[in-house]
């Protein structure tokens, strides 16, 4: 390997660009897949919040009811309050310890989707308490039941309002499962350690895949905001669990 | 007119925070009437009016539709307010459907009726309105009054025997509660029954079977227009009248 940073980088991308793909495909397999689900839980641990409070309910309602809000309000609480890192160490080497074997790949897949769904979820309950009463309240006046008011008028609504907060959670999960190498996923921060062993050039390739990273995101970013403008979407305040980079636009007048 | 009401209130309560703002109100629905419901802000008539579709729990006494008692679950509400149709003050068009998908969502999805009468019920009712050639327009390009008149189609659309109309022209700019006005005027001469909560007074009196003065969630007054407009009995109603009077 020649000396130098530049050249060293160089070689790198000229040897090594397989396993570096590779790891791409990997976070972004893992992330987009960790998304959907998530997305997908989120919607259910969302729906479990909003369950309707009638007096009319029957007591066993009303306790299905209370157990069901309950239980999600303490994961949502339990996976935004603990990092992924330890939750994909908790998850893997659990169901590692009670079944003896798990695919890394689909653990991964799991500890993504279950730590954006506690994310999803209050996305998705903030963005529908944000839908004005009144169209409840329309729904409710042609006689449609809590849930075809759900799924008809305000779902719809409130999902097309969380488009830019879906695509915030994909851009972090890009960022996020760098995490996973902890458990041996062979995501694109897992495959640096892995040309780190064989030429230790670490500061090389860790500046590679920083860059991998940052592109990864800033085009995911710009193909969003595409998105929402195809669908001209206001920009709404949802709630988010981290800020991610924004594609900066620039005038050419 | 039947004997029986379609709606009936019975020593009808609702409290908030233990204040009563209706207070133990007893009235009658009847068939064909139109009754037009006024009183100073705050006195509770949009709470009594959304009563009557149950948007608003009471807290004590008794709804019956057709003599079936529906605080006691002998017919539930969502069936209740498939005949019992409602236009908001501020309209509450559903905003991700265009007008004629806002007139057939709600039997699409309530009543299992074929499609195509649906939909010609659905143009019948917004050419009722004067809005049928908006059908595929979006919501959010209409103007407040082309907005409520959606809104009474899409209410019409349920084919209700009652509608309840809280407020309807408050929100408009004055040169648009006309148009408003006119559509519900219409549907008086076309026999719906209606309740209607107003603070358009020459309108009650023009339009309205029977006016009820409302105060602090008690009814002081009621009676034909001409009595209650006219000749109010009591003072509370001769100051609120005069009041009104003076300002117009």
């Amino acid at each position: 390997m020649p000396a130098g940073f530049f050249p060293g980088v160089w070689y790198l991308l000229q040897t090594k660009w397989m396993i570096f793909l590779s790891g791409v495909l990997v976070t972004l397999l893992i992330s987009i897949l960790g998304t959907i689900f998530g997305f997908l839980f989120g919607l259910v641990l969302a729906t479990l919040r909003l369950l309707p409070h009638d007096k009319r309910q029957t007591w066993i309602m009303k306790a299905l009811r209370s157990v069901a809000e309950i239980s999600s309000k303490i994961y949502i609480q339990v996976f935004r309050g603990t990092p992924m890192i330890v939750q994909a160490v908790v998850i893997y080497y659990g169901v590692l310890a009670l079944f003896g074997y798990w695919n890394a790949m689909v653990a991964g897949i799991v500890v993504v989707s279950l730590n954006t769904a506690a994310y999803m979820a209050e996305i998705i309950r903030g963005s529908v308490q944000g839908i004005d009463k009144g169209q409840t309240e329309a729904a409710l006046a042609v006689g449609m039941t809590y849930f075809q008011l759900m799924r008809h008028i305000v779902l719809p609504q409130a999902l097309r309002h969380a488009i830019p907060a879906f695509g915030n959670e994909l851009i972090v999960n890009i960022k996020d499962t760098s995490v996973l190498s902890v458990i041996a996923v062979s995501d694109l921060f897992f495959s640096s350690k892995f040309i780190i062993t064989n030429n230790f050039r670490p500061f090389e390739v860790y500046f590679i895949i920083s860059v991998i990273y940052l592109l990864l995101t800033l085009s995911t970013s710009a193909i969003l905001k595409r998105v929402e403008k195809r669908l001209h979407m206001a920009p709404v305040s949802v709630p988010t669990s981290q800020t991610v980079p924004e594609v900066i636009e620039v005038s050419h007048e | 007119m039947n004997n029986l009401p379609i709606i009936r209130l019975q020593d009808i309560t609702k409290k908030f925070d233990k204040a009563p703002v209706v207070d133990h109100v007893s009235l009658d629905i009847h068939q064909g009437e139109v009754l037009a419901i006024i009183g100073p802000s705050g006195s509770g008539k949009s709470t009594l009016l959304r009563m009557m579709n149950l948007l608003e729990e009471p807290t004590g006494g008794s709804l019956f539709y057709h003599e079936r008692n529906v605080t006691k679950d002998e017919i539930k509400p969502n069936v209740l307010r498939q005949k019992v149709g409602m236009v908001f003050q501020s309209f509450n068009l559903f905003n991700n459907k265009n007008v004629i998908d806002n007139c057939l969502i709600g039997p699409r999805i309530t009543k299992k009726t074929p499609k195509e009468p649906m939909i010609a019920m659905a143009h019948e009712n917004l050419k009722k309105v004067g809005m049928d050639d908006f059908s595929s327009a979006k919501v959010s390009t209409l103007s407040g009054g082309q907005k409520q008149r959606v809104a009474i189609a899409r209410a019409l659309s349920m084919s209700p025997e009652v509608v309840l109309f809280d407020e309807p022209t408050s929100a408009l700019d004055p040169e648009l509660v006309g148009e408003v006005l006119t559509v519900i005027r219409q549907l008086a001469v076309q026999g719906m029954t209606m309740v209607i909560v107003t603070h358009e007074m020459a309108f009650a009196r023009d339009v309205a079977s029977r006016v009820i003065f409302i105060d602090e969630g008690k009814i002081v007054e009621s009676g034909t227009p001409d009595q209650v407009f006219d000749m109010p009995q009591k003072e509370r109603t001769q100051a609120f009248l005069a009041r009104f009077n003076r300002r117009f």
